[in-house]
């Protein structure tokens, strides 16, 4: 039997990004606000202090800051007829858990989608033709325009300090920003990181081939820097130990080191650590959320109503609840009729190691995160055409490394044997002459790649896992060679001793053994009606109108750059909603 | 007997560690100093494993100084003491499988995509693989693994690497790149998990370890990094 506890006015499930933004937000709006997360407390001090953080073993390879996988996991399946098992190690993506979410372990890469990748349906097929999109893939607009998310997309990056160069202000073109980017408002609050060696040789070669590179926009703080919140933040220092560790400087824009120094310090705020939610409650007409159900530090079964639940988890952990808890109709990919699960996607990367000789000093442990990287965008979105090339989306191409921690990032030349003396002599030669080109490709949304529970595998309170269907379609084998073909043109201008290129091939699995990207998304997808999505166009649930769903689950198919910046904007947007409409009239914020 | 070596090695140990360890720490016996000092500056071979046995013990030496054999580019496996960094990785909650998900049921036939579906966490899987392949080789080719030659040994971590051992016990291939991928590990990790002796690994390649502050290269691109690596543990190399 429960306890039940006082009510409260929200409730948020998971306390990484997109909880710490909502959570901000509504305390602001006066509401009193308990956040549930099932991970522990951390904190850049002492959690992520020098020099115990500085230990690749620990955070880089054995996952420290990640999701415990020993109590929660999901499965995986290649088809509907194949039986999922489960992903039992960390590898291909590293999920969140704990506060801060993934949002402690990320890289800081900070994009905002291009105009053209939120309406993609209609764009692709008023400039292509409505007979370009493969009937199986079941791509959607976003039920939001780029110029809507404008102002939330600023506040995210004023947010994070993020760091990078405009190329766009208010519609004026600005030379050494990214060309193709949508129209900002103002610059970004501080100027780009310093490139890293490997960067400025592929900006060099990029530009000799008629690109237009431009540093990467990070959430690595480039100077001293304080948020509108007054928090602050201290220049990155290129550690190299940026990606799956927490930042020891607090230059990193995490919700650590960007919004808890004041929202833990609110009255009208609480946060419960080791608080597993296993269930959102709804009344007896199922349209309306009562709170939730969680599973306190001791074991306890607790209920906490609430008058208005957030689902601010990591995008598999929001579908599986949202499962878990009945709400909204889970979807079949046989009859194609339902939404809870629908459009799962993923993305695909491809990546060359370039050795260069011994002349050339990378230092490939000079690295700032998503900092000091440059980028070529020309065969991103739809930023070239598409006509000859026979597929949907794209990918950036970046030149540069984010650090050289030997475990996972040494690289040796194609046909060196992976140990023996060989192997060794190719590690020496090498590792201080290596830099990477890698492209990061969108994956589209198709019928048969859906995220369903599991009906065999449970996690460690007897609840189903969640359960992915999915594997690599044509359209993307082919994104991913065309790009990399143009990668390998910008290498090979780079003028390198050698370089060896992992591409996918047609034919080959998603292999859950190679990190790709923790980009997952879709599942909970945002759609201008119920039958074609899981929320509104405020993220707000078709079915329980005081349920709202963050984060990239909302995502109808993936981009091809990283998620964050959308998933903060997308936040922000949400919160104004809740503020400026619903808790003046409570109900459906679109109406069907 | 045993008790004699003991107390060599403690003698050399404590004429050795007077240099960095402050006498304090060792009046108070501060467990953990002592034992990052025994880590860092004893003889590789002076380590005696508390989870493998004499039998495993001796399979791990002889496969990972082939793995990273001993040249003149750098230390090998076993001077690096990567076989000491695999038996303390075995009892930590990582060699007990408590950082995976192992429930059932197991399809240890899935394509290797699917990643890992063993029901054996590391530990398990180190102690029923070597003995599987210790039978296989007695049987195969008349001695225990650590009792080959070079070359043989170097035949047998092939035909582990290709899947090309058949063992009814699981898949060799699974095991050849948990080894592999162990033995990197101990390699080139921070020499506070027991293996990367003095550095060795990271000498030889020029990575600078815990330095983790590159401003002022970051304004010299394309100089050589013209220091040492550093340990956690405040050891310079």
């Amino acid at each position: 039997m429960a306890t039940k506890l006082k009510s409260v006015d929200v409730v948020l499930v998971g306390f990484g990004w997109t909880g710490a933004i909502m959570g901000k937000e509504l305390c602001e709006a006066g509401l009193k606000v308990v956040a549930l997360e099932r991970g522990v407390s951390r904190d850049t001090y002492p959690d992520f202090a020098y020099p115990k953080i500085a230990d690749e073993l620990t955070y880089g390879i054995r996952g420290k800051l990640f999701q415990d996988l020993s109590r929660d996991t999901l499965t995986v399946r290649y088809t509907l007829k194949d039986t999922a098992v489960p992903y039992r190690e960390h590898n291909a993506f590293l999920l969140g858990e704990g506060v801060g979410g993934a949002g402690v372990h990320w890289n800081g890469q900070t994009y905002r989608p291009s105009p053209e990748d939120l309406q993609l349906r209609s764009h692709m097929s008023a400039r292509y033709g409505r007979g370009f999109i493969p009937a199986d893939m079941t791509i959607q607009d976003y039920p939001v325009t780029y110029d809507e998310l404008e102002p939330y997309f600023d506040r995210f990056e004023y947010l994070c300090g993020t760091s990078g160069r405009a190329g766009n202000l208010n519609g004026q073109k600005i030379e050494g920003g990214n060309p193709f980017e949508g129209w900002r408002s103002r610059d970004y609050p501080t100027p780009p990181v310093v490139d890293v060696y490997g960067a400025t040789l592929f900006a060099n070669a990029a530009k000799q081939l008629g690109y237009h590179p431009f540093p990467q926009p990070a959430s690595n703080a480039s100077r001293p820097y304080t948020n509108p919140y007054g928090v602050r933040l201290g220049p990155c220092n290129l550690c190299g130990f940026c990606e799956r560790f927490g930042c020891y400087l607090y230059s990193k824009a995490t919700p650590q080191t960007t919004i808890l120094p004041v929202l833990l310090k609110l009255p009208n705020f609480e946060l419960r650590t080791r608080s597993l939610v296993t269930r959102i409650n709804l009344d007896s007409s199922g349209k309306r959320a009562t709170g939730v159900t969680y599973i306190d530090e001791q074991g306890r079964e607790i209920e906490q109503p609430a008058d208005l639940v957030i689902l601010s988890a990591y995008q598999f952990h929001n579908v599986r609840l949202l499962l878990l808890s009945g709400i909204g109709t889970p979807y079949d990919p046989v009859s194609e009729s339902g939404v809870v699960g629908k459009n799962y996607a993923y993305q695909m990367m491809s990546s060359t190691s370039v050795f260069f000789d011994k002349d050339v000093a990378i230092n490939p442990f000079i690295g700032a995160g998503a900092g000091g990287s440059q980028i070529v965008d020309e065969f991103n979105s739809d930023h070239f055409d598409h006509a000859k090339q026979g597929f949907v989306g794209g990918a950036y191409i970046i030149g540069g490394q984010t650090g050289g921690r030997p475990i996972q990032q040494l690289s040796v030349p194609a046909g060196t044997p992976a140990w023996g003396a060989e192997w060794k002599r190719a590690a020496k030669d090498s590792y201080l002459h290596t830099t990477s080109v890698v492209t990061h490709g969108s994956v589209m949304s198709y019928r048969d790649r859906y995220l369903s529970l599991d009906p065999t595998y449970k996690d460690s309170v007897g609840q189903p896992l969640l359960r992915m269907t999915f594997d690599w379609h044509d359209n993307e084998y082919r994104m991913s060679k065309f790009v990399t073909d143009r990668a390998l043109e910008i290498v090979k201008t780079m003028g390198p001793k050698s370089h060896s290129t992992l591409l996918r091939q047609p034919g080959d699995h998603f292999d859950v053994r190679q990190y790709q990207t923790t980009h997952t998304t879709g599942g909970a997808m945002m759609g201008s009606r119920p039958d074609n999505s899981v929320v509104n166009r405020y993220l707000q649930s078709w079915d329980v109108h005081n349920l709202f769903v963050l984060g990239a689950s909302a995502f109808p198919q993936n981009i091809g750059y990283n998620p964050t910046g959308l998933v903060g904007g997308l936040a922000y947007w949400a919160a104004n909603a809740i503020r400026t409409q619903y808790l003046k009239n409570p109900g459906p914020l679109v109406q069907v | 007997m045993s008790s004699n070596k003991t107390s060599l090695a403690r003698r050399r140990f404590l004429g050795k560690a007077a240099i960095g360890v402050p006498a304090t720490a060792l009046l108070e016996g501060s467990k953990g100093l002592v034992q990052n000092a025994i880590a860092a500056e004893s003889d590789p071979s002076s380590y005696r494993p508390t989870f493998f046995n004499d039998h495993e013990w001796e399979f791990l030496k002889a496969a990972t100084d082939r793995l990273i054999p001993p040249s003149s580019d750098g230390p090998s496996a076993v001077e690096a003491g990567v076989p000491e960094f695999l038996d303390r990785q075995m009892q930590t909650a990582y060699g007990h499988g408590g950082l995976w998900y192992m429930n059932g049921p197991f399809f240890p036939e899935s394509v290797p995509t699917l990643g890992y579906q063993l029901k054996l966490a590391p530990r398990d899987l180190y102690r029923v693989a070597i003995a599987a392949v210790d039978n296989w080789c007695t049987q195969n080719r008349g001695n225990a693994f650590a009792q080959l030659s070079d070359a043989q040994r170097d035949e047998v971590l092939t035909l582990m690497q290709k899947d090309q051992l058949p063992l009814r016990e699981l898949p060799v291939r699974v095991f050849f790149a948990q080894l592999l991928q162990n033995t990197k590990e101990g390699y080139f990790a921070d020499p506070i998990h027991g293996g990367n002796r003095g550095m060795g690994a990271w000498k030889m390649i020029g990575f600078p370890g815990a330095r983790a502050d590159f401003v002022d290269m970051s304004a010299q691109p394309g100089k050589v990094y013209p220091l040492g690596p550093v340990s956690i543990s405040g050891k310079r190399g």
